[in-house]
């Protein structure tokens, strides 16, 4: 697992595309993290307390799972989603090493937000994979 | 896996408390955030225990403050001892950029320790990493009972156990008491935050207290 270094440039960019997902979805909350539990990005109403907790118990679930998946053959589950009462949590593969996690109550719809996480993580993985390569030429 | 953001200048870094089953690792975790005041520590986040063990892991966010120009935020994190949670262990040492060895003093507990190091240095290969690419502090845990009728390692011989060339920083301490807690968690945090700068700021010729782009 390679470090990661943030750019400001970059940053911006993956707070505007969460901005975009979260009027597109109707989802209040979204987080980008990586599979080690670190949070890269955030955007929502949550108390910054509970972000960091969430984000650990969220990279230690997705582990779990993906210890889970091993043992039918799969690589891994490349997304997951929890069901409550109010709240629902969606969670998805960014790549090979970071996830989205975007939480959202009955006032929208899973299909919606399955579709407009789709969308943003193709923008997101492009990113990266442009970062990557302006990395590798420089 | 450590983050530098250059928007907000933080370094985010995570440090695994790693040992044997029934070592300390929990209790130090509690000390240190029963010691540090409300503006350091953020909650302690315990999950999965049954009675007093350790299932899945802990975890301790805290913001130390800047150096130079730059917020350091740690994730504290423990591993569950057992040796049967071995896929657990692996996956909170994912990306993990400095590791506390809590080493049971107990006599009776001599090879767990060594099989417990052993482990951490096999888990960390999987990652590419070893116990010599990482900052590594060991701590002889339950000195206190150094004296009581339970027998005891000297030291001296956990050294030539886990730390036969000297190449880590150790400390004897009693969690329970909070002794050598502090002195090891300051340790660790210097070493791993000192690696990490070094790793990630020497590529755009930056140091930690000087001048960035």
């Amino acid at each position: 697992m390679a470090d990661l270094v943030l750019t400001k440039q970059s940053l911006d960019r993956i707070d505007s595309i969460l901005a975009t997902l979260l009027a597109r979805s109707g989802a209040h909350t979204v987080l980008l993290i990586d599979k080690a539990g670190q949070l890269i990005s955030f955007q929502g109403s949550m108390d910054q307390e509970k972000v960091s907790s969430l984000a650990a118990l969220t990279a230690a679930n997705y582990g779990a799972t993906t210890a889970i998946a091993r043992l039918f053959g799969e690589e891994e589950f490349t997304l997951l989603f929890h069901k409550g009462k109010d709240e629902n949590i969606h969670f998805s593969n960014v790549g090979e090493e970071y996830l989205m996690i975007t939480i959202f109550n009955n006032n929208t719809h899973l299909g919606l937000v399955r579709l407009e996480v789709r969308k943003s993580l193709e923008q997101i993985e492009a990113m990266f994979a442009e970062n990557l390569r302006q990395w590798f030429n420089a | 896996m450590a983050i530098i953001s250059f928007r907000s200048d933080e370094i985010h870094c995570k440090i695994v408390y790693y040992g044997p089953g029934r070592g300390g690792k929990t209790t130090n975790l509690i000390t240190i955030h029963k010691a540090l005041g409300h503006q350091v520590r953020g909650e302690l986040l315990s999950i999965d225990t049954s009675g007093d063990r350790t299932l899945f892991f802990d975890f301790l966010p805290m913001d130390l403050g800047t150096i130079g120009k730059f917020r350091i935020k740690i994730s504290l994190y423990t591993v569950p001892g057992q040796v049967r949670y071995n896929d657990t262990r692996k996956l909170v040492l994912k990306g993990v950029d400095g590791i506390v060895f809590v080493a049971d003093s107990l006599e009776a507990r001599r090879n767990n320790n060594i099989e417990s190091f052993l482990n951490l240095d096999d888990n960390l290969r999987d990652q590419g990493k070893s116990t010599s690419s990482l900052p590594v502090v060991l701590q002889y845990n339950k000195r206190d009972l150094a004296g009581s009728r339970v027998a005891v390692l000297p030291t001296e011989e956990m050294e030539k156990d886990l730390n036969p060339s000297s190449r880590f920083a150790s400390f004897p301490a009693s969690a329970l008491r909070g002794d050598g807690v502090r002195e090891t968690f300051k340790k660790i945090c210097m070493m791993t935050v000192i690696d990490v700068s070094t790793r990630l700021l020497k590529d755009k010729g930056m140091s930690l207290t000087g001048s960035g782009p």
